[in-house]
């Protein structure tokens, strides 16, 4: 029963960090808080799939599968943080609303 | 179960400071914060390896990166940084509001709900495996997907970063 309770708080510790992390992303106007509402989007889905792996009792698949959603991660920010550095040597700016040359 | 309680409550309490403080080297080190917390649970859950990426990729190499970028982008001037701030806290004030609500009707959700725990398979063939016995074993291709990504990246930042020729 005490066991059904903390899955309980896992979960909805989970669903309230994702909706920190939209919120971050739908609001914010700034290129880097865009990356950082999608981390911690991400560590929310890193937290949900280990203790799903916990409830369902396959933990080293669980582990496998967050160590490859962790490089992934690793590589999206990386590319995505060279991408906001060369908006901003073209429009001296990281608003979101005053980027509109991304052409190649 | 208090001790999870107070990590899980302070994971929340990270990520909240981390989508509302004012600056961003703050926000990085908030995001840092709750990858650190995100790896003490980790622990207690008995994900070890995958802890120790935890710490070491993301709140390590991550946070450098997002610190390097705030770094080479430069801030505005006072008076602009100052006005932005104001409208950042009209437009972030709603969000603790939406987290407690949100956080009440789950948790009053889930007080009624008798779900219970999905049943151990012992027969499943991947539990009771090791974690390099998965990794190296049954998701092989993981691993050669785990490194075209690190190669697409790789290329990616090769590309971005690429002296023009005038």
């Amino acid at each position: 029963m005490e066991a059904l309770a903390i899955f309980k708080a896992y979960w909805i510790v989970i669903a309230l960090v994702a909706i920190a992390g939209v919120y971050c992303l739908v609001m914010t106007r700034n290129f880097i808080r865009v990356l950082i509402g999608l981390e911690l989007m991400t560590k929310a889905a890193t937290l949900l799939i280990i203790v799903a792996g916990l409830a369902a009792n396959r933990m080293a698949l669980a582990q496998s599968l967050a160590i490859t959603l962790i490089v992934v991660e690793v590589v999206v920010v990386s590319v995505a943080a060279g991408i906001v550095l060369s908006v901003f040597r073209l429009d001296e700016s990281l608003d979101i609303r005053k980027s509109r040359n991304l052409k190649g | 179960m208090v001790l999870t309680i107070i990590v899980l409550a302070l994971m929340l309490i990270a990520a909240l400071w981390t989508v509302m403080t004012r600056g961003l080297v703050r926000a990085a080190l908030g995001l840092a914060v709750t990858s650190i917390i995100l790896t003490v649970l980790m622990f207690m859950l008995g994900a070890g390896l995958a802890a120790v990426f935890e710490l070491s990729v993301c709140a390590g190499l991550i946070t450098v990166v997002f610190v390097s970028t705030i770094a080479m982008t430069q801030p505005s001037s006072k008076s602009e940084l100052l006005e932005k701030t104001r409208n950042r806290m009209r437009r972030y004030w709603f969000l603790p509001v939406i987290i407690v609500v949100v956080g009440a009707v789950l948790a009053w959700l889930s007080i009624g709900t008798t779900v219970s725990l999905p049943t151990p398979v012992a027969a499943d063939a991947t539990s009771g495996l090791d974690v390099k016995q998965v990794l190296w074993g049954l998701r092989q291709t993981d691993l050669v997907g785990q490194v075209i990504v690190i190669l697409a990246g790789v290329f990616g930042v090769i590309v971005l970063f690429k002296e023009r020729k005038t």
